[in-house]
């Protein structure tokens, strides 16, 4: 059996270097790895490029990193108003941006996960995102060639794991986790609780232990370094 | 003119939601669309999408009954209806670009005569903007109603022959419901359907930015 359990946050992270690409989970406050983002932080690693749907709300979430000037560049679909160390960081340019459709930001990183080199969609056709992108006319539809997002981490949360890494989300904190658990290289997730193996039900599994490097127990876990 | 009474954004909400035919897959956006899940007919059961993952999205939680794992686009907390679902992001976007919802309500900066949306970004605004789930959604959904005020806060038309603020979707909207009127976007230009109590097609006509056809009188926009 492959031994996937760490026992610290710290160890979790311990070898993501600066200029890592890294998927980060979450959505509307549910789901975030706000536990592997503090380990994150402590750890200092730079020059990150952060993919996630948004960029923080003020100190939570991401808001930590870009506080810690950690994040270089960022995909995002909406960073959102209460991104407070971000906007400043962007208005300044410190921090660069590529704006992509939510769901094409999905898309994207599933071609990554499912070894497609891309693919064409209507969506954003037209408009500034589609600047600098190949146009051709399928199905009678105009379209944009979309790339995919691969990434180095994926750090994400969940609800249970088992000791192999099947994962189990709790309503809507799912979002982007699972998605992302599939398009990285590395995935980290960090849940609330780990049960042995055989006590999720494989009708039940979202997340298939595949896609699962690395499981840290977080729940109760107040984050001091 | 300007004077003269407009509809509310509850009203503008009450009229849109009458266009939500029973048992329609149905997602709202920001703004006065998230207002129209109050004021559904009766006999109208329709069953909300949220694109963080939800099928059969109930009620706002109350207070006391909020759970930070069920949350709707706009993070508030939210309730569920018998029978809901939860999928990933990736499903939620594919249930909206693959035209699977029967209808999608969002809001808007500006609507040109030919249905193209800008909903996203003000130009010279500062930050980032941000798209979030509006453009796969203005691709993909078979109804695409637009609900906003008529006229900006100085009184410019939002109704235009060219959009000039940054670009949501082409020729993706189907239905504008305003403050003042409910127009249909057909191929030949936008045709008046209703306008509001008191006013005349040819105020109308004044605080829209492209043409408007009618079927002669225009009926007044009604209330159930």
């Amino acid at each position: 059996m492959r031994h996937k359990i760490h026992s610290s946050l710290d160890s979790a992270v311990a070898d993501i270097r600066d200029g890592a690409r890294i998927m980060f989970g979450g959505f509307g406050g549910a789901g975030f790895p706000n536990n592997l983002i503090q380990a994150l932080s402590l750890k200092g690693t730079k020059e990150i490029t952060a993919i996630s749907n948004n960029c923080g709300t003020r100190d939570g979430e991401l808001g930590l990193l870009f506080k810690n000037r950690q994040i270089a560049h960022v995909i995002a679909s909406f960073p959102g108003p209460h991104s407070t160390y971000f906007q400043e960081q962007f208005v300044e340019k410190k921090v660069t941006l590529e704006l992509v459709p939510q769901g094409i930001l999905c898309e994207r990183m599933r071609a990554a996960a499912a070894g497609l080199q891309g693919f064409y969609t209507t969506v954003g056709v037209g408009t500034e995102i589609a600047t600098g992108k190949e146009e051709r006319v399928i199905e009678g539809k105009r379209c944009i060639l979309e790339m995919p997002i691969h990434a180095d981490y994926a750090l994400i949360k969940a609800e249970k794991a088992d000791e192999l890494g099947n994962l189990t989300y709790r309503l809507a904190a799912r979002n982007f986790n699972p998605i992302m658990a599939m398009a990285a290289t590395t995935t980290i997730v960090e849940v609330d609780e780990i049960v042995p193996v055989g006590s999720i039900k494989p009708e039940h599994v979202v997340t298939p232990a595949i896609f699962v490097h690395r499981i840290v127990q977080a729940k109760g876990v107040r984050y001091a370094g | 003119m300007p004077d003269k009474p407009r509809l509310t954004r509850e009203q503008i909400a009450q009229r849109a939601a009458q266009e939500l035919p029973d048992g329609a897959y149905v997602n709202l956006g920001w703004g006065i669309p998230n207002l129209i899940a109050d004021h559904l007919p009766k006999n109208v059961e329709v069953y909300f999408h949220s694109e963080n993952g939800i099928l059969g999205m109930g009620r706002r939680a109350k207070p006391g009954e909020e759970d930070y794992d069920l949350v709707d686009a706009m993070k508030v907390p939210v309730t569920l209806m018998p029978g809901a679902s939860f999928f990933h992001q990736a499903d939620a976007h594919l249930m909206t670009r693959g035209g699977h919802l029967d209808v999608a309500v969002l809001g808007g900066f500006q609507v040109s005569e030919k249905g193209d949306l800008a909903n996203w970004k003000v130009p010279g605004a500062k930050g980032s903007g941000g798209i979030g789930g509006a453009m796969d959604i203005a691709a993909g959904a078979k109804k695409l109603i637009v609900c906003m005020e008529h006229t900006t806060k100085e009184g410019a038309p939002k109704i235009v022959r060219q959009c000039t603020y940054p670009l949501t979707g082409l020729a993706c909207v189907d239905t504008i419901v305003t403050d003042l009127a409910v127009i249909d976007v057909k191929p030949e230009g936008l045709m008046l359907r209703e306008v509001a109590p008191g006013w005349s097609i040819e105020e109308l006509q004044k605080l829209t930015g492209a043409p408007l056809m009618s079927l002669g009188r225009a009926p007044e926009m009604k209330f159930l």
